[in-house]
């Protein structure tokens, strides 16, 4: 984040916000969501979960059905897009083909009618930004993909917008270039100072960027915070399983005062905590793979959770080995490990985990 | 492609003989007239015996200068007023998210398969009425219906794959939907509103049948001098008009083609990577 973080960039609120289409379809209902000035926010969540639509609300190219956008505070809702002073990156890029890298990159500056002379200035140091200096005379075409966006970026930047939005940017770029493009847009993001609002499908992007990320599911925000929240305390099942992987226990919640247990197909699994938000019986308590152990059938300690499992496969990760295990109920598990930790011979095992590691969530997501 | 099979090759060769076929079985009936129109005799008997300029010279009478300033102010006029209203047809047809736009659609592209004897009764009909027979006018406005299919096809067809995208992402910089469309839309329809102009302009230029119906002894369209010359009096001046066409509409073309080459080669210049 920038030094100071509110000179260059917006502060953004939706309040109450429901987008209806003529179709009937609900694209997002009743989003609350506050993003702080010079934040790198990311939306995540499958396709149709409203968060490319919130992305189109906030830029103007759609209107809310109900409820209020405020940008620091006034309520833009009633401003046309070009009047909005929000840069927007495209998945597309949505570079002008008919203009060279140079003429894209001064569009925004000619209709503000900038003089010449600054404009020169402002172009290059944009393009100096994403190191296309030398591209300048070239036309959209004659420049790969990567470079493209890096037009587009330069495009929506030049103009020092105080709030940035991207929709998967990032999304038509091979693996590589695209972990390549994630770090320059975050040194980006230090360099301006701005907010950016960051759309995207692909939870590794979302960690690797975000300061916070909110979570969208059935257009309404299922969980926001920082990654490491999200990851180690997941609110919902929903969450648990989009962001990461979790194996899953279903079944009726018993509480303990501050401590819980579920009766589930594959025997009682205590859970260190109760969720507040946990209405009814249904719930699910999860538990990250790397956070569980394998042992030989019966050796687990008593004070972990343990499950009767058998091993159906060994995946090797390189780094790490995945253990695939199917449970009694039918159910399968994960457990991830370290290669230097021995995997009991199989394929009857038991898999243990912490009390501690175990988390209470929703069972229901919608 | 590198292992063609020996039959590819007879095969290629059939092709080469083919197309060579068709192309002089369609250009040959029309470079007939050019010798025909430097014939010393008062017909058009192929082989001339000998030969003249005073077709030519028989152009500047003028019936002919009439007719071709009569032709040429209409075929501008039509050329612009469908360039006009195909523009804005084509950006309803692709644009517009009312179920009727299919009717609409209908009926601007139906001069394309109504048969044009039908169009031209109909139209001299209702012009009956408003008065509109034998004035530029009707000329104008009658040519246009004919002409709009030639603007809204290849506008629309442009439209179509136009990526919308590029009109949000220039209001999101800052340009209305006025600068919008004179900077980024405009731009990108061009060559194809280019080409259905300049096929609007020839449509209406040698549009012979609703002539035929509008014509009064005052406005009288080149086609029309050209088809009364021949059916009436056998008057070799035709042939000279029609070598005089024949040179401007292939020169037209080849103009056409070079500058579309030159613009797939821009295209087609090679992506450099960092």
């Amino acid at each position: 984040m920038a030094e100071n973080p509110g000179q260059n960039a917006a502060e953004v609120r939706f309040a109450g916000v429901t987008k209806t289409f003529n179709t009937g379809l609900t694209a997002i209902s009743k989003l609350d969501l506050d993003i702080r000035a010079g934040e790198f926010l990311t939306l995540l969540g499958p396709s149709g979960s409203g968060k490319t639509t919130a992305l189109n609300l906030l830029a103007g190219f759609q209107a809310p059905t109900t409820g209020q956008i405020l940008v620091d505070g006034n309520d833009i809702s009633g401003l046309p897009p070009h009047k909005r002073n929000i840069g927007v990156v495209f998945q597309h890029y949505a570079l002008f083909p008919h203009m060279t890298v140079r003429e894209n990159v001064s569009y925004p500056l000619k209709q503000r009618r900038v003089g010449k002379a600054e404009m020169a200035r402002q172009v290059d140091d944009a393009l100096r930004m994403v190191s296309l200096q030398a591209y300048g005379d070239r036309l959209p075409r004659q420049l790969s993909g990567g470079q493209q966006q890096r037009v587009a970026v330069a495009r929506a930047i030049v103009f020092r917008p105080r709030l940035l939005l991207m929709d998967e940017p990032l999304g038509a770029l091979d693996r590589k270039l695209r972990e390549a493009v994630q770090l320059e847009l975050k040194r980006i993001h230090r360099d301006l100072g701005a907010t950016i609002v960051f759309v995207t499908h692909d939870q590794d992007e979302a960690l690797v960027m975000s300061d916070r990320i909110a979570i969208f599911d059935a257009g309404k925000i299922q969980q926001i915070g920082t990654a490491e929240e999200l990851y180690d305390r997941p609110a919902t099942q929903f969450v648990a399983q989009f962001l990461g992987e979790s194996n899953i226990f279903t079944g009726s919640l018993r509480r303990h005062g501050d401590t819980c247990s579920i009766d589930s197909p594959d025997g009682v699994i205590r859970s260190g905590t109760v969720a507040d938000t946990l209405a009814g019986d249904d719930a699910a308590i999860v538990v990250r793979p790397e956070r569980c152990r394998l042992f030989e059938r019966g050796k687990a300690p008593d004070d972990w959770n343990s499950v009767d499992a058998w091993v159906s496969d060994i995946v090797y990760l390189g780094a790490l080995r995945k253990v695939l295990l199917t449970l009694a109920s039918g159910e399968t598990a994960v457990v991830i490990c370290q290669p230097d930790v021995e995997i009991p011979a199989g394929p009857e095992v038991t898999l243990g985990f912490p009390v501690s590691a175990a988390r209470t969530v929703t069972a229901q997501w919608n | 492609m590198d292992e063609e099979k020996p039959t590819s090759l007879f095969a290629r060769r059939l092709l080469v003989v083919t197309v060579t076929l068709t192309a002089l079985w369609l250009i040959l009936p029309l470079l007939v007239i050019v010798p025909i129109s430097f014939s010393g005799e008062n017909s058009f008997a192929f082989p001339p015996r000998t030969w003249t300029l005073q077709r030519y010279v028989d152009l500047a009478q003028p019936m002919w200068i009439g007719a071709l300033i009569n032709s040429l102010v209409i075929a501008s006029l039509v050329a612009v007023g469908a360039s006009f209203l195909g523009t804005l047809t084509s950006f309803a047809i692709t644009r517009s998210t009312s179920r009727l736009i299919v009717i609409v659609r209908a009926l601007v592209l139906a001069p394309q398969v109504v048969p044009i004897i039908i169009v031209g009764l109909g139209i001299y009909l209702v012009f009956l009425r408003l008065d509109l027979n034998g004035s530029y006018v009707g000329f104008v406005l009658a040519h246009t219906v004919l002409a709009l299919p030639f603007v809204v096809i290849p506008v629309a067809a442009t439209l179509q794959t136009f990526d919308r995208d590029l009109e949000r992402a220039s209001a999101s910089l800052g340009a209305g939907p006025i600068a919008t469309f004179i900077q980024v839309t405009f731009p990108i329809i061009r060559p194809a509103l280019l080409s259905g102009t300049f096929l609007a302009f020839l449509s209406s230029f040698d549009e012979l049948v609703l002539a035929l119906f509008l014509q009064s002894p005052s406005l009288v369209t080149l086609p029309v001098l050209l088809y009364r010359r021949m059916t009436d009096t056998i008057d070799p001046t035709v042939a000279a008009v029609a070598t005089i066409q024949l040179l401007f509409v292939t020169t037209c073309m080849i103009i056409a083609l070079f500058l579309q080459r030159r613009k797939d080669s821009n295209d087609q210049a090679p992506a450099a990577e960092t």
